[in-house]
This record gives C-alpha cells, structure tokens and sequence, in this order.
C-alpha cells in the first residue's frame, strides 16, 4: 500500500471506523458535555473519512463513490490501522485510543498539508486544525483521570497499556506514499511522552506488536461493527433520508 | 452581463441566512468564497468553504444559495465546495462578530498560528460584558462553537471557538 489510492483508502478508513466507534458512546459518556464533545469529535472524524473516500473512489476510477467505498465493501478490504476498530472499553481506554490517534493524525494531516498531492494538501490543511483539538481534549481527559485518584490513574494507565502494542502499526515506513507515517514517530513519542509524565503515567514498553489492517487482516472486532454500520444501506440499496 | 445582473446574483447569495446560526449570514461568516456570473450564458457559479469538514449544514445551504439565486431571477446555477485555503474563525467578519455577540453568541478569539504557544485570551461574556469567564466544554451545539460560563452573571453561553 503506496500509492494515493491505498493511502487515501487507509487515511478515510482510520477516520471512518474511528467515527463509528466514538459515536457509540453518543448517550452514554459520563456526563452531558463529554457526550456532545465525542459526538462532535465522530463528527470531524466522519468529515474528514467523506473528503478521504470520495477522493480514493476518483483516483480508483472504478465508479466507486464515498458510500460504496464505507458501505459495500467487506473486512477484508477495509484498510484502517487495528488501533480504531477496537472496542471502545471504559472511558479511559477512549481517552487513551483518542489521545493515540490525534497524536498520530495531526502530524500526519500537517505533513498532508504540504504534501505534492493537492486534493490530499487541501484536506490535510483542513483536518489538522480539527486534530489540534482533538489533541487538546483527549490530553485534558488523560491528565485529569490519570493524576487524579488512586483508582483513576490506575485505570489510566491499564487503558493505555491495553492499546499501546497498536501503536507501532500507526508507523510502519511507506516510503513511497504522499507522506511516509515512520517520519512523524519522533513528534508523536514527544507529544504523547509529555501528556503521560503531566498525567503521572508511565509509558509501556514496547513488546507484542499486532499489525496487519493496512493489508485487511482485522481484529474480530471489525466485523460486528461494520455490520451494524452496513446494515442500513445493505439492506435498502441506495437509500436516502 | 449587465453589471446589476452580477450585482443581484452576489446580493442574494451574500444574504444566505447559516442554517445553525441564524442570525449570521454566510457572506459574514466567510464561507462564501465566490460569485461569478458568466457573461454569455448568465449561468452562476457560486464557491462555498465548509467551517468544518462534517458540518452537517452544507447541504441545506447549498440548497438555500440556489433557492436565493431562483428568486432573484437567476435559476441556472452551480455551487462549488473547496477546501483550500481551509476556512478560519479570522474570516468572520466585523459585522458578523457584532451580530454574533447580539445573539448572546461570543465571536472567536484570533486563531492560533502554527509554531506559536497558543495563549488562552479572555472570552467576555455576551450578555454582561465580563472577561470572568470559563470554558465547561471545547465542544457545544455545533461543530464551530464550544460552551462556556460567565463568572460574574452565571449565565452560560456560546463562544465560536478559534479555528
């Protein structure tokens, strides 16, 4: 996977399966505020997936649109990293996934912004300053519960040893795509190293290291969700409010 | 073209209400990126910039650009979306920060520059006009805004947050 098409696939699908899950916990997070904060945060997400497809749907040239490309498609061919179709846990393995990903997709949609592509410039130029705050939000939420109490920093920290050993995956050199993930490792592991030495917490060493999304070999997970997304437009092809 | 046939076409677009925050026309907003009329055929096209990549209003005010322009008598028309340059808080214009802060709706602080230490600028309350106010959540009823509280009055409100 090195071409514009493969890259934009996989960068629409990370925000793609990332949407769906933050918008499960749309009437369930811990108060009202973080239940419109995650619904708006899915929102970007879904913004930034729509802009992502419909561009590898033209570069394809097979006629696929956006919503070919997220509803008819099966879990072997979606491309996201394993990181965002993991469940969503409790809400410190959220904040610990969101805190990944937004440290992950701002320094990538930054060096979009000036990458040779103009289509994937325009759309890193705009998603990055939605990403800034996404940032902003999951570090609040990491210090708050990790420097909190005995019991917060405790769960903290198993959230985010839970889904470290999905972080590697996020930066597996693509030499030849627009912009290369192993280049942004260095301004990831500085970001995220500061949010966890303010919240109190100890980053995971590096050891198991799943991988296998960018070439369509998922968790389990996937499956069940992209049931629940697909059935709709599945079920009433072509279907629209 | 007669020059009040582009006039007419640019005046009924740049009234274009937003859909989410009424008060606040697109023109003032600074979505509104171009209106163009084609001399020959007086075929329109009008370029439009989202605030933010999901908002969800798109549709409706592409919807109600066309509709405008079939009222003022322009009913071939085209509306384009770009997203570069990517819009910016710093385009609302002084009139529509003025509508904004009517409306109970406190305008955005100027965006942060890359490379620059964002500083935190006091947001003043819209109904009493004090800057003893807190942020409750950088996230509100739509995408662009996020919810705040007034110290002084205990009333919260809305703040367009610098994008």
């Amino acid at each position: 996977m090195n071409g514009p098409f493969d890259f934009a696939l996989a960068l629409g699908d990370d925000a793609l399966i990332a949407a769906q899950r933050l918008a499960e916990w749309t009437t369930r997070a811990p108060e009202m505020e973080e239940d419109i904060a995650l619904a708006n945060i899915a929102l970007d997400q879904l913004g930034a997936a729509r802009l992502l497809l419909s561009y590898a749907g033209e570069l394809e040239g097979a006629g696929r649109d956006e919503d070919a490309l997220a509803y008819l498609r099966d879990d072997r061919e979606f491309r996201n990293c394993l990181l965002v179709e993991l469940p969503n846990g409790d809400f410190a393995v959220t904040m610990a996934k969101l805190l990944v990903l937004a440290a992950y997709q701002l320094p990538l949609y930054t060096a979009l912004a000036g990458c040779a592509d103009e289509r994937l410039a325009a759309i890193g130029g705009k998603a990055r300053k939605e990403s800034a705050y996404h940032l902003d939000h999951a570090a609040l939420w990491v210090r708050r519960v990790g420097d909190g109490t005995e019991e917060s920093h405790r769960r903290m920290q198993a959230g985010l040893d839970q889904i470290w050993p999905y972080v590697p995956e996020l930066f597996a050199g693509q030499p030849q795509a627009p912009v290369d993930p192993a280049t942004l490792r260095a301004d990831f592991d500085a970001t995220v190293s500061t949010v966890l030495a303010e919240a109190t917490l100890t980053v995971p060493q590096p050891g198991w290291a799943p991988a296998g999304g960018r070439d369509g070999l998922h968790t389990e997970h996937l499956s069940y969700l992209l049931a629940e997304m697909q059935v709709l437009h599945r079920a009433h092809p072509g279907a629209r409010w | 073209m007669p020059v009040a046939a582009v006039n007419s076409a640019h005046e009924a677009v740049a009234a274009v209400v937003d859909p989410e925050i009424r008060v606040i026309t697109i023109a003032d907003l600074g979505i509104l990126r171009a209106v163009e009329v084609d001399p020959e055929t007086g075929r329109v096209v009008v370029t439009i910039t989202p605030t933010y990549t999901g908002c969800p209003a798109m549709d409706v005010i592409r919807a109600d650009i066309r509709r405008a322009l079939a009222v003022a008598g322009h009913p071939d028309a085209e509306v384009r979306t770009v997203h570069s340059p990517a819009w910016s808080t710093d385009w609302i214009t002084d009139a529509g920060r003025a509508k904004l802060a009517a409306a109970g709706i406190a305008p955005p602080v100027p965006a942060r520059r890359d490379g620059v230490v964002p500083l935190t600028l006091a947001v003043r309350c819209p109904r009493c006009g004090s800057p003893e106010t807190e942020q409750l959540s950088q996230f509100g009823s739509t995408a662009c805004k996020a919810l705040w509280r007034c110290r002084a009055c205990s009333e919260p409100f809305d703040h367009v947050k610098a994008l």
